[in-house]
Protein backbone atom coordinates (compact mmCIF):
# COMPACT_ATOMS: atom_id res chain seq x y z
CA UNK A 1 0.00 0.00 0.00
CA UNK A 2 1.78 3.10 -1.17
CA UNK A 3 -0.52 5.64 0.46
CA UNK A 4 -2.88 5.27 3.41
CA UNK A 5 -6.42 4.23 2.65
CA UNK A 6 -7.74 7.49 4.11
CA UNK A 7 -6.09 9.50 1.33
CA UNK A 8 -7.68 7.31 -1.33
CA UNK A 9 -11.06 7.73 0.35
CA UNK A 10 -10.56 11.51 0.54
CA UNK A 11 -9.76 11.64 -3.17
CA UNK A 12 -12.81 9.49 -3.95
CA UNK A 13 -15.07 11.71 -1.85
CA UNK A 14 -13.77 14.87 -3.52
CA UNK A 15 -14.37 13.36 -6.96
CA UNK A 16 -17.83 12.17 -5.88
CA UNK A 17 -18.84 15.61 -4.63
CA UNK A 18 -17.59 17.15 -7.88
CA UNK A 19 -19.83 14.73 -9.77
CA UNK A 20 -22.74 15.61 -7.48
CA UNK A 21 -22.18 19.32 -8.14
CA UNK A 22 -22.12 18.60 -11.87
CA UNK A 23 -25.46 16.73 -11.68
CA UNK A 24 -27.12 19.43 -9.58
CA UNK A 25 -25.78 22.38 -11.54
CA UNK A 26 -26.11 21.38 -15.19
CA UNK A 27 -29.83 21.13 -15.59
CA UNK A 28 -29.59 23.03 -18.84
CA UNK A 29 -27.75 20.23 -20.61
CA UNK A 30 -28.62 16.59 -20.10
CA UNK A 31 -25.31 15.40 -21.54
CA UNK A 32 -23.37 17.23 -18.82
CA UNK A 33 -25.74 15.63 -16.29
CA UNK A 34 -24.81 12.18 -17.58
CA UNK A 35 -21.15 13.16 -17.35
CA UNK A 36 -21.72 13.94 -13.67
CA UNK A 37 -23.08 10.43 -13.17
CA UNK A 38 -19.95 9.06 -14.85
CA UNK A 39 -17.74 11.04 -12.47
CA UNK A 40 -19.62 9.69 -9.44
CA UNK A 41 -19.32 6.09 -10.70
CA UNK A 42 -15.59 6.59 -11.16
CA UNK A 43 -15.31 7.67 -7.54
CA UNK A 44 -17.11 4.47 -6.52
CA UNK A 45 -14.68 2.43 -8.61
CA UNK A 46 -11.77 4.16 -6.91
CA UNK A 47 -13.16 3.14 -3.52
CA UNK A 48 -13.51 -0.49 -4.64
CA UNK A 49 -9.97 -0.69 -6.02
CA UNK A 50 -8.55 1.09 -2.99
CA UNK A 51 -10.22 -1.43 -0.69
CA UNK A 52 -8.94 -4.26 -2.86
CA UNK A 53 -5.39 -2.95 -2.49
CA UNK A 54 -5.81 -2.36 1.23
CA UNK A 55 -7.01 -5.83 2.15
CA UNK A 56 -5.17 -7.73 -0.55
CA UNK A 57 -8.27 -9.35 -2.04
CA UNK A 58 -9.12 -9.04 -5.73
CA UNK A 59 -12.88 -8.92 -5.13
CA UNK A 60 -12.86 -5.13 -5.33
CA UNK A 61 -11.29 -5.25 -8.78
CA UNK A 62 -14.01 -7.66 -9.90
CA UNK A 63 -16.66 -5.24 -8.74
CA UNK A 64 -14.87 -2.34 -10.44
CA UNK A 65 -15.17 -4.36 -13.63
CA UNK A 66 -18.88 -4.93 -12.94
CA UNK A 67 -19.37 -1.18 -12.45
CA UNK A 68 -17.64 -0.57 -15.77
CA UNK A 69 -19.92 -3.01 -17.63
CA UNK A 70 -22.98 -1.54 -15.90
CA UNK A 71 -21.87 1.97 -16.87
CA UNK A 72 -21.42 1.11 -20.52
CA UNK A 73 -24.93 -0.37 -20.65
CA UNK A 74 -26.36 2.66 -18.83
CA UNK A 75 -24.59 5.17 -21.07
CA UNK A 76 -25.73 3.50 -24.26
CA UNK A 77 -29.36 3.49 -23.14
CA UNK A 78 -29.21 7.04 -21.74
CA UNK A 79 -27.64 8.47 -24.87
CA UNK A 80 -30.25 6.70 -27.00
CA UNK A 81 -32.88 8.40 -24.82
CA UNK A 82 -31.14 11.76 -25.31
CA UNK A 83 -31.20 11.30 -29.08
CA UNK A 84 -34.87 10.33 -28.93
CA UNK A 85 -35.82 13.35 -26.80
CA UNK A 86 -33.79 15.69 -28.96
CA UNK A 87 -35.60 14.36 -32.01
CA UNK A 88 -38.95 15.14 -30.38
CA UNK A 89 -38.25 18.53 -28.82
CA UNK A 90 -35.12 19.93 -30.47
CA UNK A 91 -33.54 20.66 -27.09
CA UNK A 92 -31.45 18.99 -24.41
CA UNK A 93 -32.65 21.20 -21.55
CA UNK A 94 -33.92 19.02 -18.72
CA UNK A 95 -36.48 21.63 -17.68
CA UNK A 96 -38.17 21.24 -21.06
CA UNK A 97 -39.19 17.68 -20.18
CA UNK A 98 -41.26 18.33 -17.09
CA UNK A 99 -44.68 16.97 -18.07
CA UNK A 100 -44.23 14.05 -15.73
CA UNK A 101 -43.95 16.41 -12.77
CA UNK A 102 -46.45 19.13 -13.61
CA UNK A 103 -50.09 18.08 -13.28
CA UNK B 1 8.21 7.45 -5.44
CA UNK B 2 4.86 5.72 -5.78
CA UNK B 3 3.30 7.98 -3.16
CA UNK B 4 4.57 11.11 -4.92
CA UNK B 5 3.14 9.80 -8.19
CA UNK B 6 -0.18 9.16 -6.48
CA UNK B 7 -0.44 12.72 -5.21
CA UNK B 8 0.52 14.16 -8.61
CA UNK B 9 -2.10 12.02 -10.35
CA UNK B 10 -4.72 12.92 -7.73
CA UNK B 11 -4.06 16.63 -8.27
CA UNK B 12 -4.30 16.22 -12.03
CA UNK B 13 -7.55 14.32 -11.65
CA UNK B 14 -9.23 16.86 -9.35
CA UNK B 15 -8.12 19.85 -11.45
CA UNK B 16 -9.25 18.21 -14.70
CA UNK B 17 -12.64 17.31 -13.21
CA UNK B 18 -13.16 20.84 -11.89
CA UNK B 19 -12.31 22.28 -15.30
CA UNK B 20 -14.66 19.77 -16.93
CA UNK B 21 -17.68 20.66 -14.85
CA UNK B 22 -17.19 24.44 -14.91
CA UNK B 23 -16.63 24.97 -18.62
CA UNK B 24 -19.45 25.92 -20.91
CA UNK B 25 -18.41 23.83 -23.89
CA UNK B 26 -19.36 20.11 -23.77
CA UNK B 27 -16.52 19.07 -26.09
CA UNK B 28 -13.92 20.65 -23.81
CA UNK B 29 -15.58 18.90 -20.87
CA UNK B 30 -15.17 15.56 -22.66
CA UNK B 31 -11.47 16.19 -23.32
CA UNK B 32 -10.84 17.21 -19.70
CA UNK B 33 -12.64 14.08 -18.56
CA UNK B 34 -10.43 11.91 -20.72
CA UNK B 35 -7.45 13.50 -18.97
CA UNK B 36 -9.06 12.78 -15.62
CA UNK B 37 -9.72 9.15 -16.52
CA UNK B 38 -6.14 8.65 -17.67
CA UNK B 39 -4.97 9.94 -14.29
CA UNK B 40 -7.41 7.55 -12.61
CA UNK B 41 -6.00 4.69 -14.67
CA UNK B 42 -2.54 5.60 -13.39
CA UNK B 43 -3.86 5.53 -9.82
CA UNK B 44 -5.37 2.08 -10.44
CA UNK B 45 -2.02 0.90 -11.73
CA UNK B 46 -0.33 2.20 -8.58
CA UNK B 47 -2.94 0.37 -6.50
CA UNK B 48 -1.86 -2.96 -8.04
CA UNK B 49 -4.84 -3.33 -10.34
CA UNK B 50 -3.29 -3.30 -13.81
CA UNK B 51 -6.22 -5.04 -15.49
CA UNK B 52 -8.73 -2.49 -14.17
CA UNK B 53 -6.36 0.30 -15.28
CA UNK B 54 -6.30 -1.09 -18.81
CA UNK B 55 -10.08 -1.44 -18.90
CA UNK B 56 -10.40 2.10 -17.59
CA UNK B 57 -8.40 3.42 -20.54
CA UNK B 58 -10.09 1.17 -23.11
CA UNK B 59 -13.71 1.38 -21.95
CA UNK B 60 -14.01 4.74 -20.22
CA UNK B 61 -11.52 6.97 -21.98
CA UNK B 62 -12.00 5.10 -25.22
CA UNK B 63 -15.52 3.85 -25.72
CA UNK B 64 -17.75 5.81 -23.33
CA UNK B 65 -16.22 9.23 -23.90
CA UNK B 66 -16.15 8.70 -27.67
CA UNK B 67 -19.84 7.78 -27.43
CA UNK B 68 -20.53 11.06 -25.65
CA UNK B 69 -18.50 12.95 -28.26
CA UNK B 70 -20.40 11.14 -31.01
CA UNK B 71 -23.77 12.16 -29.61
CA UNK B 72 -22.63 15.78 -29.14
CA UNK B 73 -21.49 15.91 -32.76
CA UNK B 74 -24.64 14.16 -34.00
CA UNK B 75 -27.03 16.47 -32.19
CA UNK B 76 -24.91 19.49 -33.19
CA UNK B 77 -24.48 20.78 -29.65
CA UNK B 78 -20.89 21.93 -29.99
CA UNK B 79 -21.49 25.65 -30.30
CA UNK B 80 -19.70 27.54 -27.51
CA UNK B 81 -21.37 30.86 -28.31
CA UNK B 82 -24.87 29.44 -27.73
CA UNK B 83 -23.91 27.56 -24.60
CA UNK B 84 -25.34 28.87 -21.36
CA UNK B 85 -23.46 28.69 -18.12
CA UNK B 86 -25.70 27.90 -15.13
CA UNK B 87 -26.41 30.83 -12.86
CA UNK B 88 -25.88 31.22 -9.13
CA UNK B 89 -29.35 29.83 -8.48
CA UNK B 90 -28.09 26.47 -9.69
CA UNK B 91 -24.65 26.77 -8.11
CA UNK B 92 -25.76 27.66 -4.60
CA UNK B 93 -27.46 24.39 -3.41
CA UNK B 94 -24.84 22.27 -5.14
CA UNK B 95 -22.00 24.10 -3.42
CA UNK B 96 -23.74 23.89 -0.04
CA UNK B 97 -24.19 20.13 -0.43
CA UNK B 98 -20.62 19.54 -1.50
CA UNK B 99 -19.38 21.70 1.39
CA UNK B 100 -21.35 19.47 3.77
CA UNK B 101 -19.76 16.38 2.21
CA UNK B 102 -16.25 17.82 2.44
CA UNK B 103 -16.61 19.00 6.05
CA UNK B 104 -17.93 15.61 7.17
CA UNK B 105 -15.05 14.03 5.26
CA UNK B 106 -12.50 16.15 7.10
CA UNK B 107 -14.10 15.15 10.40
CA UNK B 108 -14.03 11.48 9.43
CA UNK B 109 -10.46 11.56 8.13
CA UNK B 110 -9.07 12.35 11.56
CA UNK B 111 -9.48 8.77 12.63
CA UNK B 112 -6.22 6.84 12.63
CA UNK B 113 -4.96 4.87 9.76
CA UNK B 114 -4.14 1.53 8.45
CA UNK B 115 -1.98 -1.50 8.73
CA UNK B 116 0.39 -2.36 5.92
CA UNK B 117 -0.96 -4.82 3.47
CA UNK B 118 0.54 -8.16 2.72
CA UNK B 119 1.36 -9.69 -0.61
CA UNK B 120 0.24 -8.80 -4.08
CA UNK B 121 -2.65 -10.18 -6.05
CA UNK B 122 -1.84 -10.82 -9.64
CA UNK B 123 -3.91 -11.05 -12.75
CA UNK B 124 -4.18 -14.82 -12.30
CA UNK B 125 -5.97 -14.60 -8.93
CA UNK B 126 -8.20 -11.90 -10.36
CA UNK B 127 -9.20 -14.03 -13.34
CA UNK B 128 -9.76 -17.14 -11.20
CA UNK B 129 -12.04 -15.20 -8.89
CA UNK B 130 -13.83 -13.50 -11.77
CA UNK B 131 -14.73 -16.69 -13.60
CA UNK B 132 -15.00 -18.87 -10.52
CA UNK B 133 -16.93 -17.31 -7.70
CA UNK B 134 -18.44 -14.48 -9.74
CA UNK B 135 -19.31 -16.47 -12.87
CA UNK B 136 -23.05 -15.95 -12.41
CA UNK B 137 -22.48 -12.20 -12.19
CA UNK B 138 -20.63 -12.32 -15.51
CA UNK B 139 -23.62 -14.04 -17.11
CA UNK B 140 -26.02 -11.47 -15.67
CA UNK B 141 -23.84 -8.59 -16.86
CA UNK B 142 -23.78 -10.04 -20.37
CA UNK B 143 -27.57 -10.34 -20.34
CA UNK B 144 -27.76 -6.73 -19.19
CA UNK B 145 -25.56 -5.60 -22.06
CA UNK B 146 -27.83 -7.50 -24.45
CA UNK B 147 -30.88 -5.70 -23.01
CA UNK B 148 -29.08 -2.37 -23.39
CA UNK B 149 -28.37 -3.10 -27.05
CA UNK B 150 -32.01 -4.04 -27.71
CA UNK B 151 -33.28 -0.97 -25.85
CA UNK B 152 -30.94 1.39 -27.68
CA UNK B 153 -32.00 -0.09 -31.02
CA UNK B 154 -35.67 0.32 -30.07
CA UNK B 155 -35.20 3.94 -28.99
CA UNK B 156 -33.05 4.89 -31.93
CA UNK B 157 -35.14 3.59 -34.80
CA UNK B 158 -36.86 5.98 -37.16
CA UNK B 159 -40.60 5.86 -37.30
Amino acid sequence: MIVPLAHILILAAVIFSLGLVCVLVWRSNVIMLLIGIEIMLNAAMLVFVGGSARWGAPDGQVFALMIMAMTSAEVSLALALVVYLHRRRRTVDVDAFRELRDP
Amino acid sequence: MGALLFYILATVMVVATVLAITGRHPVHAIVYLVTSFFALAGIFFLLLAPLVAMFEVIIYAGAVMVLFMFVIMMLDLGHPESGVRPGWRQWFPALVLSAVILVSLLLAAGSPATAPRTGGEGVKEFATLLYGRYGVAIEIISLQLLFAVVGALYLGRRR
